[in-house]
């Protein structure tokens, strides 16, 4: 009793602690001086029509180059726990899966990995990008890990996908570097007719090796997490 | 109008985050944590983003739910082959 009421005094206390955060702050009523200075000279100097790209993967390229590093580092955690238990886990019968969804997974299966595809090839065009495409990817292998019970994903191929577009994406970056103003810089490739496919400097291209790589890793961890005998 | 399916959609998050803490079964509790990724990514597709909305829906929803029913599986075995 003495334990809860303790509690609700805390939280009492905690609610009038941040009361000033909901009541004194005023509301803004225009875009702080970095943000005016993405909005106003991005398009023009990165040429991306998604401003959202331009500013996570050229302006923020190096957060973005950290996001993938812990995806990476998460992936690998995953793996090293979880990958023991292989030699004693052979027995066990699966349960082939129904017909509707072997049928369902046949149809749908190449759609979502061309729409897969198609947002990160479009990263820098429409919303989305190397991480929802990568997702999207991932989504449509646990649809074919759910229909056919059995097969088992290719490792090595897995592995290599990724080391190979992680190595690309930091070469790239290094590219930008010696060749334009800084790491990252997408503006060593010519940046292009505004709003079509092959504008916007490197910035495609970066996002389909992020693509690739967050793709393979999320696979990866739904292929450690299914175990073997599901 | 958009304020009010703003408000309707967080009160309903609101439930599933309750009765994903109090559920009895577990199970139910992931499906309600998927619930609330899946409205918060409504939310910012009515709050123009839809970058974070797109993430929010495949990941949230997606991936995180379907890595939490492989683990809850892992641990019923694991369990199962305790007991019996």
């Amino acid at each position: 009793m003495v334990k809860r009421f303790f509690i609700l005094v805390m939280l009492i206390l905690f609610g009038l602690m941040i009361l000033p955060l909901l009541t004194g702050v005023p509301p803004a009523t225009g875009l702080n001086p970095l943000a005016a200075k993405y909005v106003q000279d991005g398009p023009q100097e990165l040429g991306a029509a998604n401003l959202v790209t331009a500013i996570v993967v050229t302006y923020r390229g190096l957060d973005t180059l950290g996001e993938v590093a812990v995806l990476f580092i998460a992936t690998a955690g995953v793996g090293f726990l979880l990958r023991r238990k292989k030699e004693h886990a052979e027995s066990g019968t699966k349960r082939p899966a129904s017909e509707i969804l072997q049928t369902g997974t046949a149809f749908l299966m190449p759609l979502i990995f061309l729409f897969g595809v198609y947002i990160f090839v479009h990263g820098h065009l429409t919303p989305g990008g190397g991480f929802q495409g990568g997702v999207v990817i991932a989504s449509g292998v646990l649809l074919l890990m759910l229909a056919n019970t059995s097969a088992r994903i290719n490792q090595t191929l897995l592995h290599f996908v990724e080391s190979l577009s992680g190595a690309f994406y930091v070469g790239i970056g290094i590219l930008g570097l010696v060749l334009a103003a800084g790491f990252l810089d997408n503006r060593f490739l010519p940046l292009g007719h505004f709003g079509t496919l092959c504008s916007a400097g490197a910035i495609p291209v970066i996002y389909s090796l992020i693509g690739l790589k967050v793709g393979s890793e999320l696979v990866g961890i739904l292929e450690n997490m299914r175990g073997d005998p599901l | 109008m958009t304020t009010l399916i703003i408000a309707v959609l967080g009160f309903i998050m609101i439930a599933a985050a309750v009765m994903a803490i109090y559920s009895k079964s577990l199970l139910s509790a992931i499906i309600s944590a998927g619930v609330i990724s899946l409205l918060a990514s409504v939310i910012y597709l009515l709050l123009a983003a839809p970058d974070v909305a797109m993430t929010e829906a495949a990941i949230g929803s997606g991936l995180t739910t379907v890595v939490f029913l492989f683990a809850f599986h892992k641990i019923r075995r694991s369990e199962e082959a305790k007991n019996g």
